[in-house]
């Protein structure tokens, strides 16, 4: 007898059309060039791309994009912790609006972001001539790479944590304390542990947007090689002078370094879903 | 909200402890870092004056690069709402092998640095890449073209698009599929008719998110488009050629331009959730 198809299900037909025009997609836009960062990396063979990474400049890169990364982390994500305490256990009026304020950066653009901390820090800016008599360099140095990892990355981990703690409300916090607990006990006791799967999945989106952060740190770093290069401008420098051995050796780096956050992103889904925001549970 | 209007002392108090601190260092941290640079933004190009400003504006340059980042993102955005669509009913509707990798694989966009997809892309749609190669064999040429900052901003803004319809999808339920099934409407009906308008919200607000990412796009987009002045030269690298060039003013009235555009959105999204929660 014939399987009869449910009325809500999709014709085969249309579900092989639909299917193959997804894989398709995907394959092309997304599959293809991941694919051609590793084929051209290793156009030379394994020696020549170890050789590149392991070149004096690229080790610097690769280490100043961690030492950034290493400061910019860790101060989102003491914003974010605070932003979402704030939000989601007490009430104030303009909430919203700090909301949609903390959220900014994710649509300025990334060379808006470096530009406005040239107004502020650059020889014509704000602050430049005072920097300028005291020696203090803020651009063309870490403390600008920095400054402009901090704000691409700014909404990571407070825009996680936030519909988190909305969601799981304050009764347990309330009793905690209600019960003689201090407020940092009740964090550490309470909170930490309802958040911690959601707290490491931010963390993770904010670092791997902080190591491959390019446009905002490009117009704050002055490109100075082995200096103040972060790996993606190590990445441009090398393509730009025609080694694409060693440029795509870097980038497979980073790529390496996607798939891996990929990996560990799907996991939490997977395994945490219900200690998540609620938009990644599948 | 009962306590507004009541006198201090009769509002609820606050029972958790940390509401000043937390909320204080909030202010400060945003305020600092991205308040205050953004001021610095806004104020700068008044330097030159309202006509100053203008004239600045309406260069042929200055409007050709607008021109290309806010029309080709707009164009993006439609492309990756329509296949975002595609994946989004694929990964929640059907099951199948290898469903677990490609729902994984959407998120590289996000995951990859700029600069990796930039060279990438570049390498593949370049006149002897593997794409470019066969595009080229049809007389289309992407690389070094306005097609190629198509082609980056397509690649990442799909994420946008499909994580923002996939969670509504999901959650959608089949009750009113089912009802319109039992009416006798056939199954392209019922798409057209009843999914589709459900997902409306969720298809306007990744087209938003998805344009938003496009129209800032910088790292992936200068390695693929060649960068000819006028042609395939978008307004995020007219920012950099004029701060080389220490022209901060010219530069900051461009960055004011997209800043307001990015404000637009943020009020079109914030627009768009209050009518997404009054529908359901």
């Amino acid at each position: 007898m014939k399987k009869l198809r449910k009325p809500t299900e999709d014709p085969l037909l249309l579900k092989l059309l639909l299917g193959a025009i997804a894989i398709a997609f995907v394959g092309l836009f997304l599959v293809l060039p991941l694919a051609v960062v590793f084929q051209e990396a290793l156009a030379k063979g394994l020696g020549p791309a170890l050789t590149a990474i392991s070149d004096e400049d690229s080790v610097a890169a690769i280490r100043l994009s961690l030492t950034a990364a290493a400061i910019a982390v860790p101060l989102n994500t003491v914003f974010g912790v605070c932003a979402a305490w704030a939000i989601a256990k007490f009430d104030f009026p303009g909430k919203t609006f700090l909301v949609t304020l903390i959220d900014l950066p994710f649509s300025v653009s990334p060379v808006v972001a470096g530009l406005i901390y040239v107004l502020v820090f650059g020889a014509q800016g704000w602050f430049g001539p005072y920097l300028l008599d005291h020696d203090i360099h803020i651009l063309f140095a870490l403390p600008g790479i920095v400054l402009a990892t901090v704000f691409v990355t700014f909404p990571f981990v407070a825009r996680e944590l936030i519909p988190l703690m909305v969601d799981q409300g304050r009764d347990e916090e309330e009793a905690a304390v209600s019960l003689g607990a201090s407020g940092f006990q009740t964090f550490c006791r309470v909170t930490l542990p309802n958040i911690k799967w959601g707290l490491l999945y931010g963390v993770l989106l904010c670092n791997a947007r902080a190591l491959g952060e390019f446009g905002a740190v490009s117009v704050l770093s002055g490109h100075i090689r082995g200096l103040t290069n972060t790996m993606p401008l190590h990445v441009q420098l090398l393509y730009d002078n025609y080694d694409y051995v060693g440029a795509f050796a870097v980038a497979a780096i980073l790529a390496m370094l996607a798939l891996v956050t990929l990996a560990l992103k799907t996991l939490l889904e997977w395994r945490y879903a219900d200690e998540l925001a609620a938009s990644h549970r599948h | 909200m009962s306590a507004i209007g009541l006198p201090l002392s009769f509002r609820r108090r606050r029972t958790l402890p940390g509401f000043r601190l937390s909320l204080g260092f909030t202010l400060f941290y945003l305020t600092t870092l991205v308040l205050v640079p953004l001021l610095a933004l806004v104020i700068r190009p008044w330097s030159l004056g309202l006509d100053g400003f203008w004239t600045a504006m309406t260069s042929p340059r200055v409007l050709s690069a607008l021109r290309l980042s806010f029309g080709t993102a707009l164009a993006a955005c439609v492309i990756d709402s329509i296949f975002g669509l595609i994946i989004a009913w694929v990964l929640v509707r059907y099951r199948f092998p290898g469903k677990g990798l490609l729902d994984a694989l959407i998120d590289l966009p996000f995951a990859l640095p700029t600069a990796v997809a930039g060279i990438a892309l570049s390498t593949l749609y370049a006149p002897n890449g593997w794409i470019g190669s066969i595009l080229m064999g049809y007389g289309i040429k992407v690389a070094y073209t306005p097609w190629g900052v198509l082609v980056a901003m397509t690649f990442i803004a799909l994420p946008f698009t499909v994580r923002t319809i996939q969670p509504v999808l999901a959650e959608l339920g089949r009750d009113s599929e089912e009802a319109a099934a039992t009416l006798g409407a056939t199954r392209l009906q019922i798409i057209a008719r009843v999914a589709l308008p459900m997902l409306l919200p969720a298809i306007l607000t990744g087209a938003a998110l998805a344009f938003a990412r496009a129209v800032g796009e910088y790292g992936s987009i200068i390695f693929l488009a060649g960068n000819l002045p006028g042609i395939s030269e978008i307004a995020p690298l007219l920012i950099v050629i004029k701060l080389e060039q220490y022209d901060y003013a010219g530069a900051a009235g461009i960055g004011v331009v997209m800043l307001a555009a990015s404000f637009l959105m943020l009020l079109a999204l914030n627009a768009l959730q209050s009518w997404a929660a009054k529908r359901r």
